[in-house]
């Protein structure tokens, strides 16, 4: 972060280091110095001084000579010719007789990155392969694989390869491991080192003499080598036997991944491997640092994939701690509603119980969609459980409670009527949309068991003008038209207000479209309504938790210990529960409602760039607020023209046309003139407000500025997004 | 491999930033910074993506220690190293804060080009690379004796005479982190959960072979209990890779040969059956006053042994949504409480709790529009609290000794103390 006076500062430093005073006086010299790489950290460029450290280096003091050589290396690429200045000294360095000199002289020459290096390293790394300092070896072993890098198309040095191959035996272990990494460098084209019989073994018998850290490296290279027999596979298992069980996490779990691999043919030895394992996994799992509890939790939850039963009994290890934070929890939730068993149900139910009063509403939220997905193997424990969580008449408890009830009837049908019953005695209602669509969506479905729905239901039919979901309303008039088929006395009346207001007074076109759609089937008679409208009432092939497969452990046996686990499975419970929750809702309307597919658009300014809009899920005004306040404003353009002249609902029904949604706006004529949409787009939600100042007003240009947010952020997205909504506006206005 | 490690403030400066391979561009602090800073509470921070380059991060003393990768390492490994990076830092400076790191960057880059070459972890060990460290710490508070926390191990020759005049020490640490649920209705221990280690610290300049002998009738797992002695039992132990167990099955004895700075020596775990009761037994009772308020009577009473005491308890109990006012009675003006209606909850603090007493508070809160079930939401309790001189498992040093006898003076000090992780109990 560059900053005002910094080439004053950049000035002062060099006439300091630059005067004979300073320089005399070591400490003060060492001083500038550390100054000089202190800025370099913050950011400031301090390039300029170049020449002056590399005069620094010249000294005996090794603390120094590190911090000009850091220097040095950062700017190398920078100032190539003055590099080349400091290269004698380097060199010189490199034939020093103490081998932390050599070795450190060697390792920053080879870090200098700048064309035309090769020539002056070449020579002291070959040098230093053979030094007899394992110090300097190892750097100049790593030294190869950084010329290597330097020009990465030229051909392959025969001598250095074969050089490196050799060192393979040297009795330093870390020139070993270097060695296997410079050589995996060197040779990536070819497919990487090449592990045959006798390295396998060889690096097997040194496995006892190195640090973790190349304990780990050497059992990732060997998961490339296939033993020729059962009897050497086996030799090989039983040496590496002791390392699963390992003090060191990492070692631990590379070696279970190589026994995963080796022993893909004997899965009784995949089974004891795993046994094994499973006391350091546990370990990690409460380990002090959260980040390596969060690493054991996501290798936990790969394993039970094959072996759900495996951590049955350690359940207790996966209650939440009230300090954790709330990331780890969510892992910890999801691991305890796969493993429960007959045994531990009571306790886990109990547990999950107490974090559903979280003050944190996404964490209770979370344990009661726990305890929905362990009510489709337990339902009546669990039913008592969210059953008495209504009485906690609080908004986001009684909306989670009723989505779970509604996937719960949607999976397991026997529990319909212990369901039915609750809902009719629950007297507050959700209010947010997403319970107010499964509500809806169980009263429209059940309907016949629930004696009060249509009076509920009529509450939501005169409140419609307030509602400001439009999936919601759509869901009201599904809901109504299966109320009508079954009840049709009592909801005769109120279906048609909700008809006649969603096609004569709505602005939502997709409500609209509905609304028209519904009233068109109801004129072709009841019977042609029933046989569109009702589908099947429950799907309990669909449960996840009955039917879950065990899988094979090749499945996930590629992945284990690798970042994959950690940033792959990022679905929370919440968003697991979502895309469940969504299941019903849109199998019973699929014959309703074409799916709504993406529109793919190209913009018109220039050709490459294609980018694709979707609704997904409708935004609710408090989450869209939220995020558009948290959010950085990533683009802010003038439209070159003022707003469309048109009535609001063209607008919107044009922005819809193309798949962006309309949040809100002010009316007509009010100055300054605002609007909110939003639109999803190739993984992110792409949020913008349209504002228009007083066209009378002097000096206000009267055009139209959009700006627009976005989370992740994707700058072609965004570029798409404002190609196309200019596109729209151009042709509305 | 690692291809840039940084280290950075929680506000996102840049305190130390360093690249091994020169694939990414420093640009890439920022990213992650508005990466990190964007995520919300729950969502998992540990790894993340942008555009191929793999940011794995570890907290520790409120800083970011990040690696960036673009290969697809084990975590396990990235985490463990960034974890003994702050260890190690720790070590040299005494401290690990912003301030620490900052005084020390010189320090932390010479480290750093010692433990890694272009992206290879090297090692880590404090005995290999304190060869190579010439840089000397800088403790960022003033000496005393009275607080070793933030004393530099290596380094700075004037504190570590001041530490130990003439020699040096080795000063064990035994911790616990106990994790413990009660529940109600009959006051059973629902799930108790210690972990304990035994940590060295040491200063001595030279190695030589310490001996630690814990107590003889330490039994590990569930097989090995004998007679009737109240034996001390672990569930399962783990001991660093130097420790050398030839007597530890017939005598108890741990050998080693400890490297400069902490360790771990032995970890252990033990779950569910304690050999003692736990801390604090508490006798809640929650009930509907009249219209609008609740009344929490909480005893507790403290079962460590007479001449123990635990210090700065604190108890956090959760009210009913909406609560506005409280009031209390409590038993000695050292304590306070207070209503903290953004967590909704109420938070009792003890300083000092001494061994057999017991304390009880009423609490008055009022609550706008309570409902019988409101009462659901009290509950569960939550305490934190450290019991210095306390082992729960019992687990004791019986000695330490060095052999061959240290000429000179050594000091040793043992020091047990008990930290509590997550103590919960159920009303």
């Amino acid at each position: 972060m560059p900053y005002f006076g910094s080439e004053e500062m950049v000035k002062e430093l060099k006439r300091a280091l630059s005067n004979p005073n300073v320089q005399a006086d070591r400490l003060r010299y060492k001083n500038y110095i550390t100054k000089v790489i202190r800025y370099m950290t913050q950011g400031l460029d301090v390039s300029a001084l170049f020449m002056d450290m590399v005069k620094a280096s010249a000294t005996v003091d090794i603390a120094q000579k590190k911090l000009v050589y850091l220097y040095m290396c950062t700017y190398a690429s920078d100032k190539p010719d003055l590099a080349l200045l400091a290269i004698n000294t380097l060199r010189k360095d490199c034939a020093d007789p103490n081998p932390m000199v050599r070795g450190l002289a060697l390792r920053n020459m080879c870090n200098f990155r700048m064309p035309g290096m090769t020539e002056y390293i070449e020579q002291p790394i070959v040098a230093g392969l053979r030094d007899k300092a394992s110090y300097v070896r190892r750097v100049a072993v790593l030294g190869c694989a950084k010329m290597h890098s330097l020009q990465p198309n030229t051909d392959i040095d025969g001598t250095i390869v074969n050089e490196l191959y050799a060192l393979l035996r040297d009795p330093d272990p870390v020139v070993v491991v270097n060695c296997l990494r410079a050589l995996e460098e060197i040779l990536k084209d070819e497919g990487g080192v090449v592990i045959n019989k006798p390295i396998a073994h060889h690096l097997l018998n040194r496995m006892k003499d190195l640090d973790s850290w190349a304990q780990s490296e050497v059992l990732t290279f060997l998961l490339r080598y296939r033993p020729r027999s059962d009897d050497e596979l086996f030799d090989i298992l039983s040496l590496l036997d002791s390392f699963l069980q390992s003090a060191h996490a990492h070692v631990a779990v590379a070696t279970l991944r190589l026994f995963l691999q080796l022993a893909s043919a004997h899965p009784a030895v995949q089974a004891d491997a795993l046994l094994c394992t499973s006391a350091p996994l546990l370990a990690t799992c409460g380990a002090a640092s959260r980040e390596l509890r969060f690493a054991g939790l996501c290798h936990v939850q790969q394993v039970m994939r094959s072996q759900p039963g495996l951590f049955g009994t350690h359940y207790k290890r996966f209650f939440c701690g009230y300090s954790e934070p709330t990331y780890i929890k969510f892992r910890k939730m999801e691991i305890l509603v796969e493993l429960v068993n007959d045994e531990n149900v009571a306790l886990v139910l109990e547990e999950l119980r107490s974090y559903c009063t979280d003050v944190s509403p996404e964490l209770a939220q979370a344990a009661i969609a726990a305890i929905g997905r362990i009510a489709q193997t337990y339902s009546e424990k669990c039913l008592d459980i969210l059953t008495g969580l209504l009485a906690l008449k609080q908004d986001h408890i009684t909306s989670a409670v009723i989505q779970m009830f509604r996937d719960l009837v949607w999976f397991c049908p026997q529990s319909t009527a212990a369901v039915c019953q609750t809902v009719e005695a629950c007297v507050d209602s959700p209010q947010d949309s997403e319970g107010k669509q499964a509500l809806l969506w169980l009263l429209g479905e059940h309907g016949d068991q629930i004696s009060s729905a249509p009076y509920v239901m009529e509450g939501y039919i005169d409140g419609l003008k307030t509602e400001l979901s439009s999936a919601v309303k759509m869901e009201l008039l599904t809901a109504s038209v299966k109320m009508f088929l079954c009840r049709p006395a009592e909801t005769q009346d109120m279906l048609g207000r909700l008809l006649h207001y969603c096609i004569e007074e709505e602005s939502d076109v997709c409500v609209r479209d509905r609304a028209l759609l519904c009233y068109r089937l109801l004129q072709r008679g009841v019977e042609e309504t029933r046989k569109v409208v009702t589908g099947p009432k429950s799907d309990p092939s669909m449960s996840v938790l009955t039917g879950r497969q065990e899988e094979p452990i090749s499945q996930w046996a590629s992945t284990f210990n690798t970042l994959g686990p950690l940033s792959g499975c990022d679905l929370c419970p919440q968003t697991a529960v979502i895309s469940a929750a969504d299941q019903p809702s849109s199998s019973a309307e699929k014959e309703l409602l074409p799916e709504s597919t993406d529109v793919t658009l190209s913009s018109p300014d220039d050709t490459e760039e294609e980018i694709s809009l979707s609704l997904g899920p409708p935004l609710s005004h408090e989450t869209f607020e939220k995020m558009w306040l948290d959010l950085e404003i990533l683009q802010r353009q003038t439209m070159g023209f003022p707003r469309p002249r048109t009535a609001l609902d063209t607008l919107q029904a044009a922005l819809q046309l193309v798949k962006i949604q309309t949040l809100a706006f002010t009316p007509g004529a009010t100055v300054p003139w605002k609007a909110y949409i939003y639109t999803r787009s190739t993984g992110t939600l792409i949020l913008a407000e349209l504002l228009q100042g007083d066209q009378h007003a002097p000096g206000i240009d009267e055009s139209l500025v959009v700006s627009v947010k976005q989370q992740p952020v994707n700058q072609h997205a965004i570029r798409g997004f404002v190609s196309i909504l200019k596109g729209v506006l151009g042709d509305v206005w | 491999m690692i291809s840039q490690i940084f280290i950075l403030s929680s506000k996102g400066d840049h305190l130390i930033y360093k690249d091994f391979r020169g694939e990414e561009s420093k640009d890439s602090i920022n990213v992650f910074y508005e990466m990190v800073t964007a995520l919300s509470g729950d969502q998992p921070p540990v790894v993340m993506s942008h555009k191929g380059l793999h940011f794995i991060h570890a907290r520790q003393g409120g800083l970011y220690w990040v690696a960036s990768t673009k290969t697809n390492p084990s975590p396990f490994t990235i985490i463990e190293f960034l974890n003994r990076l702050a260890a190690l830092t720790k070590d040299y400076c005494g401290s690990l804060s912003e301030k620490s790191v900052r005084m020390n960057f010189a320090l932390i880059y010479e480290l750093l080009d010692e433990m890694v070459d272009f992206g290879y972890i090297q090692t880590t060990s404090t005995d290999i690379l304190k060869n190579f460290i010439q840089t000397e710490a800088v403790s960022s508070k003033p000496f005393s004796l009275f607080d070793l926390s933030n004393v530099g191990l290596f380094g700075a020759e004037t504190q570590q005479s001041k530490v130990a005049p003439s020699v040096a020490a080795s000063r064990p640490i035994m911790s616990s982190r106990g994790e413990q649920y009660n529940s109600k209705n009959h006051g059973v221990l629902m799930k108790a959960d210690i972990h304990g280690e035994i940590k060295i610290k040491c200063f001595l300049p030279s190695c030589s072979e310490m001996r630690i002998g814990l107590n003889e009738e330490l039994s590990i797992g569930k097989s090995q209990l004998k007679g009737y002695s109240s034996a001390v039992r672990v569930d399962e132990c783990r001991f660093h890779q130097a420790v050398k167990l030839d007597e530890f099955d017939t005598f108890r004895i741990l050998k080693v040969c400890p490297s400069q700075g902490e360790q771990t020596v032995m970890q252990y775990q033990l779950c569910d059956e304690l050999p003692c009761a736990p801390p604090f037994q508490l006798f809640p009772s929650v009930e509907k006053d009249y219209v609008n308020r609740v009344l929490i009577f909480l005893k507790l009473r403290c079962d460590l042994p007479p001449k123990s005491t635990a210090l700065n308890v604190s108890i956090t109990v959760p009210v009913p949504k909406g609560s506005t006012s409280m009031s209390q009675e409590l038993s000695s003006p050292d304590q306070t409480a207070e209503l903290q209606p953004k967590n909704k909850a109420l938070l009792w603090e003890i300083p000092r709790f001494p061994g057999g007493a017991q304390l009880s508070a009423l609490f008055k809160v009022d609550v706008p529009g309570l409902s019988s079930a409101s009462l659901l939401e009290v509950g569960p309790v939550s305490m934190s609290f450290e019991l210095p001189k306390q082992t729960c498992t019992g687990l004791q040093i019986r000695f330490l000794r060095l052999s061959p006898t240290q000429t000179g003076l050594s000091q040793r000090w043992v020091r047990y103390v008990t930290h509590s992780d997550s103590y919960t109990i159920r009303i």
